[in-house]
């Protein structure tokens, strides 16, 4: 199996051809050719790592390829070596598969920019960052890893550097790419202290040791497994765009749209997913954080969800929707049914990159216009962006069969089984405001009057390298879901839940400590189906409704409830609380506090004082330095004297 | 034991004697005809006293390094013929070796024309 | 008299190669550099392969007055290895320059196998040859631009100096000899393990002033003064090369000599590694504190260089194989990085006067990106900020520093590493954060990119790989 280790490397190598000779290629095809060729392999070899487990006993699916041993001294010991098992093969497959598609549509969307082969490559270290992140074997690896897409994003958000975005506070992409970092840098430190703890505690980062060790090194609920797994949750939600941290992933929009759908929509942000569901055994250890984890999912989900419904640009929607989607799938996680919170990973990365790039095509078919309300009756102009954009809203409508409807009532189900009634009615609240908003982006972008100006805009369909991801992902979005039907459906069609029986060993531990989860497959679960199914398809008729003749009832209701409006435009407001409440409080207390007082009087005198003794020795030094030959063999001279003085004076006594 | 070096400190006296003996009869004997030239330092022909900064031509120092050069590399030569027959092929081949490395550092200079005087 | 030609190859190619076809070549071909210049760096490359081929193959040669195999063959692949990028980054340098002469190449190769001969010394005569063929080829590429006052300054200052090292290196051999009665290292080294040495006053001596040239070799304090005013005065390609392949060359003798000299049962050790201590304490504090106070950039690279000599000092205080293996791990990263920043000097300058003030660096960020990012990661990569390979070297020297018991060297060491970056840092900063003040035509690297590439490169892989090299370095003890 040694030559999993190659998926990694491939996309490192294409990195590296792009990077150094991408200017000399001059030829776009060429370029996007050997980025997509190397994300393509990857993929390629990671089906067959797929089959190769498959072919393994179920007992014996987790493999740990070692490529090298990366520090050896003393106790601290760390191996670059990548761990393949049901989990970390799935999120490969879902990043190199989708990133492939992602990068043959970007030939597409990126034709003609100047930054045309720096996009690529960025793309590919991207990808190869985040394969560590998700193979790696340990928490070291992980976290290049994570730092490694940090970085990625920040290059991809600020890749049109010098263009202006409007964000909130924000006016310059740089601005928004700085955002993105800064915030994620919180969640990164708590990453951190959380390696630095578990390490205090088992001596090694190795996940296969932490999690098979945790329940004897650790003690369930106790103060060190909670302060651990909340650290990591802190990084989780920076990832992940969680409340609170979640205030970057909107201005992240403001990259190029294929890097909205690789990094802010179908992989990067899915990475604090990931972590729970490697440590799921710490997290269910813990039922503090595990409480905490699902308060926050859920809150963001229902938060998200209703901003995105006041949004005008096209690519925030579907922002303030992945944020919300994300949030579902942390209250899965914090319910204890990883396996679902795991599958709404895949499915959400199916309709969500499809929705993106459809987003995408249609900005480049409008010449880069993104606001919704300037657009209208694209359907004529642009039929197979329509028709995928249409399948993809069904989808994470949870229109029945199709893939987001499984997964997300999945979530429901435990939401309710394992949780309380309450948070199933949150949760199904939200997925109504999901049906609302995403049927009002596709009304009012694709139905209803041309709101746009004739005589300068001339929409058009997009080329082929943007059309054929885009069918290829409307397929996988309409049949992915079978992969993990529920129970209740598949007994009856005698149809296995392929995804919980391909991953139950990953959670088999985690599982076993929590206490309320399994329970009936029955009746219920089919009414609370339906009842999430009916309040689905009353949001997408509300939608239609309101939005299906253009604007006037819109500005009707808008203006009826001009403060809820005004609320939800400007996102609850959170910018503007962070910026009163921490971003300015911080600022006025560095200025004020920090550095009138202890930055000029204590640390500049102390930084200075020392700073002065350097540089005076510095001077002084200086001079010695003179410059005549004479002197320096003179000193010379000297300094033989006394090392002889110094070696041979104790020898005689 | 100290039999074996009479033929040296024979060797050492009889040199004594001559030298002292010749500087001390020319003074004695010879005529004195003082002259300017006479008395002034020799000094191979040169103009003994001038300002000391002078600057030579640079091909009058790549003559004399070239000169140090190949009579010290001559130097090694020596105790090679000597211990010839000891030192055998082994030692002939590395006196060749010596040689062409030498002869091509020669054909080298001769090609720059480092020997050239004008 | 007993020869290994097979494990000799190296070293015979490299002196055939240099000695009598290149010679040739260049007495007879005239005025084709290029033909010069693919000669020498083919030469270079064989004889680093070759050098790697015969890794293997450990015993000694030439009547046991040379060792071959392992360590001294690493080294011959590193000196090769810098010769090759210091080429690549001369030729676009010289030509600028129009300083482009055959000979130059010629020098190169020529200290290259000094340097070799160094570090497969065995006999402390074959060590005084090495160091010979390899400074007298610097002091000539020192003053290669001949009507550049500054650089015909350096030469003869370097000259005059080093003449004056060689008289102690000399002299130091003649009191180990008589001391111990050979100049073969294993013999010196039993005598001094056993303490049978009739003068161990004049061995004590002797190895002092062993110490002291190589301290001149290696710029340590006191012995460093001619480093700034040559390393400045000195085309940068040629600054780039001496600094580091030189230096690395210096520490190969220094490791070989020290193991021979300082055996843990022999008597004089302790005075010896404290005097070492000493020197190298004083070396790394006044080399970061005087860098501080520079305002030109090649000035303050030639201090970061003192400095540097100073940390690599402690691997040799260790006095054993953790040390020793520190030193080589450290001393190769730090060829590449301090070579690399020295050549990005060299690609910015004009003339060598021009553009070599900190403040001519600033906001090369925004008129070089790729230079300015080059320039960070080496001066992160020197400063020894994880994960480049400066980071994992300073790590290694500490560890070997503390387990020998001089904890004390490593608090002088990590302070004077803080001084550091602030020098290191502040040049990022310059670069980055601030406005350029004047007009700059735009530069381009031309061959010296590849020097370039690789030097990053390596900067950053060997940060990766560091317990590989290591497990490599421990079989050669």
């Amino acid at each position: 199996m040694n030559y999993a280790a190659l998926i990694p490397l491939f996309p490192l190598i294409g990195f590296v051809i792009v990077a150094f000779f991408g200017k000399r290629l001059k030829n776009e095809k060429l370029i996007g050719g050997i980025a997509s060729t190397a994300i393509l392999a990857s993929f390629v070899t990671a089906v067959m790592v797929f089959v190769g487990l498959t072919n393994r006993p179920e007992d014996d699916r987790s493999v740990i390829v070692h490529v090298y041993s990366w520090i050896a001294t003393g106790s601290f010991s760390v191996d670059v070596a990548y761990q393949f098992d049901q989990l970390s093969i799935l999120f490969t497959l879902i990043i190199t598969g989708i990133g492939f598609l992602i990068h043959v549509y970007s030939i597409g969307y990126m034709h003609g920019d100047a930054g045309f082969p720096r996009f690529f490559a960025y793309l590919n270290l991207f990808v190869f960052m985040m394969l560590n992140l998700v193979l790696a074997s340990n928490f070291l690896l992980t976290f290049l890893g994570w730092e490694g897409v940090g970085l990625a994003s920040y290059l991809l958000i600020g890749f049109w550097y010098d263009r202006k975005f409007e964000g909130t506070r924000i006016t310059w992409t740089g601005d928004a790419a700085m955002k993105a970092f800064v915030v994620n840098r919180i969640g990164d430190f708590g990453v951190l202290l959380a390696m630095f703890m578990l390490f205090n505690q088992f001596g090694t980062l190795d996940y296969a040791t932490i999690n098979a060790q945790a329940p004897g090194v650790l003690t369930a609920g106790g103060t060190a497994v909670t302060l651990i797994t909340l650290l990591l949750f802190l990084g989780c939600a920076g990832k992940s765009a969680q409340i609170p941290l979640g205030v970057w992933l909107p201005d992240a929009m403001a990259g190029p749209t294929p890097v909205s759908a690789l990094i802010h929509a179908a992989t990067m942000v899915t990475s604090g997913i990931f972590l729970i569901a490697r440590t799921n055994v710490l997290f269910a250890m813990s039922p503090t954080t595990m409480a905490v984890v699902t308060g926050v999912g859920i809150t963001t989900a229902l938060i998200a969800g209703t901003i995105g419904i006041a949004q005008r640009d096209i690519k925030k929607v579907l922002a303030y929707s992945t944020v919300s989607q994300l949030g579902f799938m942390f209250a899965a996680l914090g319910v204890g049914a990883f396996t679902a919170g795991v599958f709404h990973v895949m499915t959400h990365a199916f309709f969500k990159a499809l929705l993106f790039l459809g987003a995408g095509s249609v900005i480049h078919g409008m010449h880069h216009e993104q606001d919704i309300m300037k657009m209208g009756g694209l359907r004529k102009y642009m039929p197979i962006t329509y028709r995928t954009f249409f399948i993809g809203t069904l989808a994470i409508s949870g229109i029945p069969f199709l893939s987001g409807f499984f997964s997300k009532d999945e979530i429901l189900w435990f939401a309710f089984l394992n949780g309380s009634p309450v948070l199933w009615g949150i949760g199904a609240v939200a997925a109504f405001t999901t049906a609302f908003y995403m049927w009002r982006v596709l009304s009012l972008t694709f139905n209803g009057t041309e709101r746009f100006d004739h005589h300068h805009l001339h929409p058009h369909e997009s080329p082929a390298t943007m059309t054929i991801p885009l069918i290829v992902l409307a397929v996988l979005s309409v049949f992915g879901g079978l992969l993990g039907v529920p129970h209740v459906i598949g007994h009856a069609l005698h149809f296995p839940n392929l995804l919980e029986h391909w991953l139950e060993p990953v959670f088999a531990t985690g599982m076993s400590m929590l206490t309320a989860h399994g329970g009936d497959h029955t009746s219920t679960e089919v009414i609370l189906m339906t009842a999430s199914t009916v309040l689905a398809i009353l949001g997408i008729l509300l939608a239609r409704r309101i939005y299906a003749n253009g604007l006037e009832t819109a500005s009707g209701i808008a203006a009826r409830f001009t403060g809820v409006y005004q609320l939800l435009l400007n996102k609850y407001y959170v910018d503007e609380v962070y910026q009163m409440f921490i971003a300015g409080p911080i600022l006025a207390l560095s200025r004020d506090a920090m550095w009138k007082i202890v930055d000029v009087i204590v640390i500049d005198g102390a930084v200075n004082g020392s700073a002065r003794i350097v540089g005076a020795s510095a001077t002084a030094l200086r001079k010695i330095q003179s410059g005549v030959a004479q002197n320096y063999a003179l000193i010379m001279m000297a300094g033989i004297v006394v090392l002889v003085a110094m070696v041979v004076i104790p020898m005689l006594r | 034991m100290i039999l074996d070096y009479m033929p040296l400190i024979i060797m050492i006296v009889v040199g004594l004697i001559f030298g002292v003996s010749n500087i001390v009869l020319a003074e004695n004997l010879g005529p004195k005809r003082s002259t300017r030239a006479k008395l002034s330092t020799y000094e191979s022909g040169m103009e003994p006293v001038k300002t000391a900064r002078e600057r030579f031509t640079v091909k009058f120092y790549l003559v004399a390094m070239m000169f140090i050069l190949f009579d010290i590399e001559i130097v090694f030569m020596y105790p090679w013929a000597v211990q010839f027959r000891e030192l055998g092929y082994y030692g002939l081949s590395a006196m060749v070796l010596f040689m062409v490395l030498l002869f091509s550092g020669y054909l080298y200079v001769i090609k720059k024309g480092a020997l050239k005087w004008d | 008299m007993h020869i290994d030609f097979f494990g000799s190859l190296p070293l015979l190619v490299i002196w055939l190669a240099l000695g009598a076809i290149g010679i040739a070549i260049q007495a007879f071909v005239r005025n084709n550099t290029r033909l010069v210049f693919g000669y020498y760096s083919g030469t270079l490359v064989i004889t680093a392969l070759l050098a790697l081929i015969t890794s293997a193959h450990k015993g000694t040669t030439f009547g046991g007055m040379i060792s071959i195999g392992g360590f001294a063959n690493y080294f011959d692949v590193l000196f090769c290895g810098a010769g090759l990028l210091a080429m690549f980054a001369a030729r676009p340098y010289l030509q600028r320059e129009n300083s482009e002469l055959d000979e130059f190449y010629t020098m190169l190769v020529s200290a290259v196998s000094g340097m070799m001969l160094m570090a497969h010394a065995n006999n402390l005569l074959v060590l005084f040859v090495g160091i010979e063929l390899m400074s007298i080829s610097f002091y000539i590429m020192a003053g290669f631009l001949r009507t550049n006052i500054r650089s015909i300054e350096a030469a003869l200052k370097y000259f005059l100096l080093g003449a004056f090292a060689t008289g102690f290196l000399v002299y130091g051999m003649s009191l180990i000899y008589g001391a111990t009665g050979s100049l073969q290292y294993d013999v010196i080294a039993s005598v001094i393990g056993e303490n049978r040495s009739q003068f161990p006053t004049l061995l004590a001596i002797g190895a002092v002033f062993l110490a002291v040239a190589l301290s001149f070799k290696i710029a340590a304090f006191p012995f460093h003064q001619w480093a700034p005013d040559v390393y400045e005065g000195s085309p940068t390609v040629v600054t780039a090369f001496m600094s580091t392949a030189g230096k690395a060359a210096a520490f190969s003798a220094f490791i070989a000599v020290f193991a021979v000299l300082m055996p843990a049962s022999s008597l004089m050790t302790p005075q010896l590694q404290l005097m070492l201590a000493a020197v190298a304490a004083i070396t790394m504090l006044v080399g970061n504190v005087t860098a501080v106070a520079q305002t030109n950039v090649k000035r303050m690279l030639a201090y970061s260089s003192i400095a540097h000599a100073g940390y690599l000092l402690m691997g040799i205080v260790a006095n054993g194989e953790a040390g020793y293996s520190a030193i080589t791990f450290y001393v190769t990263s730090y060829t590449f990085m301090q070579l690399g920043a020295f050549v990005v000097v060299g690609i910015l300058e004009r003339g060598n006067e021009e553009n070599l003030q900190i403040d001519d660096y600033a906001g090369l960020a925004k008129r070089e990106p790729v230079l300015a990012f080059i320039m960070a990661v080496f001066m992160f990569s020197l400063a020894g900020i994880p994960p480049f390979a400066g980071f994992f070297g300073k790590y290694l020297l500490f560890v070997a520093a503390i387990e020998s018991g001089y904890t004390w060297l490593t608090i002088v060491a990590v302070v004077s590493s803080v001084v550091s970056a602030y020098f290191y840092l502040g040049l990022v900063v310059k670069m980055y954060f601030t406005e350029p003040h004047k007009e700059h035509s735009h530069v381009s690297p031309g061959l010296a990119g590849i020097t370039l590439f690789v030097t990053v490169a390596v900067s950053i892989v060997l940060g990766l790989f560091t317990s590989q090299l290591l497990s490599i370095f421990g079989t050669w003890w």
